[in-house]
């Protein structure tokens, strides 16, 4: 049984896609294998020009801390460990030794590009879900990668939560980091670029995004509605 | 290897668990503190025993006469008359001799100042004090004039002159052995009981050749104290007395024994010796206790963190990485365990020391053992529960609940 069958998919730098499909449709099976967590039992897959589908358990280790960052529908940060310390995590297991020093100012500065740098000694337990969900992008995003992989980020998210962490991701897309991220909310998969929709391990639609939404002026929208109700 | 990382990620694991942390700890602490406790309180009773021997004379050598053989019953060393004065005169020429004491010795019921005392006496030569690391603690030894003119002259021990003299000073006064009066020239500094419980100020000394001829009437002698010229010559003198007593009493058995104290310090202090060794394999048992204790907390540890270690191997940590964090994790424990274990052991034979007035030593040797070896059990009981988080699968431990 194959949860994912001749499927055929390039991504280029810079593009930002959305990958929906019902549960079963093989799309977890696809971001392990994407995230390096897996790898196929047949066929390739080229991340940065490097076949992943040959490496060992350690090489694999490697690519992820290097070349991918993961956010989670659950967060998955360490409790009763500081937003800043979370952030600090991957740069630990850098093949690379990175000053204490050098750690902690790369963690500051991810932590400032999602909008939390006042709030780096606070603990997960202390942080909004929201927060906590920025928190786990700057900690994806500290080693600088080639690939921010996201898998249902807004599915423990109140409605204008879901927009505000879209907003973080289109604005890390702005900067041309390249982001893959599995949804199967269709109002949340319209601020992407490219919608990608598997269907029993195939690939049934891939397409660019025409009505693309912004999350800024999503927001402006909502508070807008929000005063309106105050109001009224 | 990211060692300090991998600390610093241990530390915060532990200090997360306060509670539990120190009741892991807490078999090692025993172990490790029992260990030194029972070490330092039989080092202390071996190193006592060995400074009492040492205490009976340095360098010592004493030559036994050899056993009397009557029928079927079998004397003592010293029971048969085979050493004579001769013998002992000959001895003190040995090149690496130093001094030469023939001893004979008596029990005697003596009387003095209307008092009397069952005590014995001894005839020694003017070396004695010297040879048994005694001092005279007031008036004069014997000189070797009183032995060559069989002087009526003794040296008493601290028992006899309390015994004698209750509230006088017993130097120039005069004891009467037999019947004969001897004439107290000098006091023995006191030495208390030896190693086999005999009272060593329980005695008087008199003049060998006094002993003989006055006293006993005897022409044998019961054993020759001899002091080699130093620690190195003791093995070399006794080779040279045997040779020269072999000689000398043209035997094939040889009907003399000949012991220094090395001998005897090591069939004293084997029994403590013993003792110590039993006392630290129960020890030992304890801490492989502990070694399960931890292993029992780290396997324990290692399911409830499934998720984190899910999450560090997603962002990059290799096996290895997991595997060290949990080894350094165990070996923490049992470190923390093993240095307070050293500070409760040493406090713990610090107040028997001070309470019990035992002597305690706690040797250097030991603590760097005792870190040593709890560290290491930390090292064996964390392998297994470490290897099995750093086996895990990425994408299962992720999503464990």
């Amino acid at each position: 049984m194959h949860a994912v069958r001749g499927i055929s998919l390039e991504i280029l730098a810079g593009e930002f896609v959305a990958v929906m499909g019902a549960s079963g449709s093989g799309k977890s099976t696809l971001m392990n294998m994407i995230g390096a967590l897996d790898r196929p039992t047949g066929g390739h897959y080229w991340l940065d020009g490097i076949d992943i589908s040959t490496l060992n358990r350690d090489a694999l280790a490697d690519i992820r801390n290097e070349k991918i960052g993961f956010v989670f529908q659950g967060f998955n940060l360490l409790s009763r460990t500081s937003a800043l310390e979370n952030v600090e995590m991957p740069m630990l297991y850098h093949r690379h030794r990175i000053h204490s020093q050098e750690q902690r100012e790369c963690a500051m500065h991810a932590l400032e590009l999602v909008g939390l740098g006042p709030r780096a000694d606070h603990h997960p337990n202390q942080l909004s879900g929201g927060q906590q969900q920025r928190v786990a992008i700057a900690r994806a995003l500290v080693n600088r990668p080639a690939l921010l992989l996201a898998d249902e980020p807004t599915g423990n998210l109140d409605s204008q939560t879901s927009i505000e962490i879209m907003g973080v991701f289109q604005k890390l897309n702005d900067q041309g980091i390249t982001i893959i991220m599995v949804t199967h909310e269709l109002d949340i998969a319209r601020y992407t670029k490219r919608n990608v929709i598997l269907r029993d391990g195939k690939i049934v639609t891939d397409s660019t995004v025409a009505d693309r939404l912004n999350a800024e002026v999503e927001i402006g929208r909502l508070k807008e509605a929000q005063q309106a109700v105050k109001l009224a | 290897m990211r060692i300090f990382a991998s600390l610093r990620i241990a530390g915060r694991a532990l200090r997360r668990n306060k509670m539990r942390s120190l009741l892991t700890m807490l078999g090692i602490i025993i172990g490790v503190g029992a260990v030194i406790g029972s070490v330092s309180l039989t080092t202390g009773a071996t190193k006592q025993v060995e400074d009492q021997v040492a205490s009976l004379g340095e360098n010592v050598i004493t030559v036994f006469s050899g056993n009397f053989t009557s029928g079927a019953m079998r004397g003592g060393w010293g029971s048969a008359p085979t050493l004579t004065l001769d013998d002992a005169k000959a001895v003190a020429q040995l090149p690496d001799v130093l001094a030469v004491s023939p001893e004979v010795r008596d029990r005697e019921q003596i009387l003095a100042n209307g008092l009397n005392w069952n005590t014995q006496v001894m005839g020694e030569s003017p070396d004695y004090p010297q040879i048994l690391n005694r001092s005279i603690a007031s008036g004069v030894m014997f000189g070797d004039q009183d032995v060559r003119s069989l002087a009526k002259s003794a040296v008493i021990g601290k028992t006899v002159a309390d015994q004698l003299f209750p509230n006088e000073n017993p130097v120039g006064q005069t004891v009467r052995i037999r019947n004969l009066p001897f004439q107290i020239v000098g006091m023995l500094t006191p030495k208390g009981f030896n190693l086999f419980g005999q009272d060593q100020d329980d005695v008087v000394v008199v003049p060998y050749s006094s002993h003989m001829h006055r006293i006993t009437a005897r022409t044998f002698l019961n054993d020759i104290l001899v002091e080699a010229t130093s620690d190195k010559t003791i093995l070399k003198a006794q080779n040279e007395i045997t040779d020269l007593l072999t000689v000398r009493h043209r035997s094939k058995d040889p009907d003399f024994t000949v012991r220094n104290q090395a001998d005897l310090m090591d069939r004293v202090s084997s029994s403590s010796r013993i003792m110590g060794r039993l006392l630290a394999g129960v020890a030992a048992v304890s801490l492989i206790v502990g070694g399960i204790g931890i292993m029992n907390i780290m396997l324990v540890s290692v399911t409830e963190r499934t998720r984190e270690i899910g999450i560090r191997m997603a962002v990059g940590a290799r096996a290895a990485d997991i595997l060290v964090q949990f080894l350094i994790e165990a070996v923490t424990l049992s470190a923390i365990g093993g240095f307070i274990g050293i500070i409760g052991g040493m406090t713990f034979s610090w107040l028997i020391a001070y309470f019990q007035h035992w002597p305690t030593v706690t040797p250097t040797v030991w603590i760097v053992v005792a870190f040593i070896s709890s560290a290491l059990i930390g090292v064996f009981s964390g392998f297994y529960p470490a290897w099995k988080a750093s086996k895990l699968d990425p994408i299962d431990a992720l999503h464990y609940e």
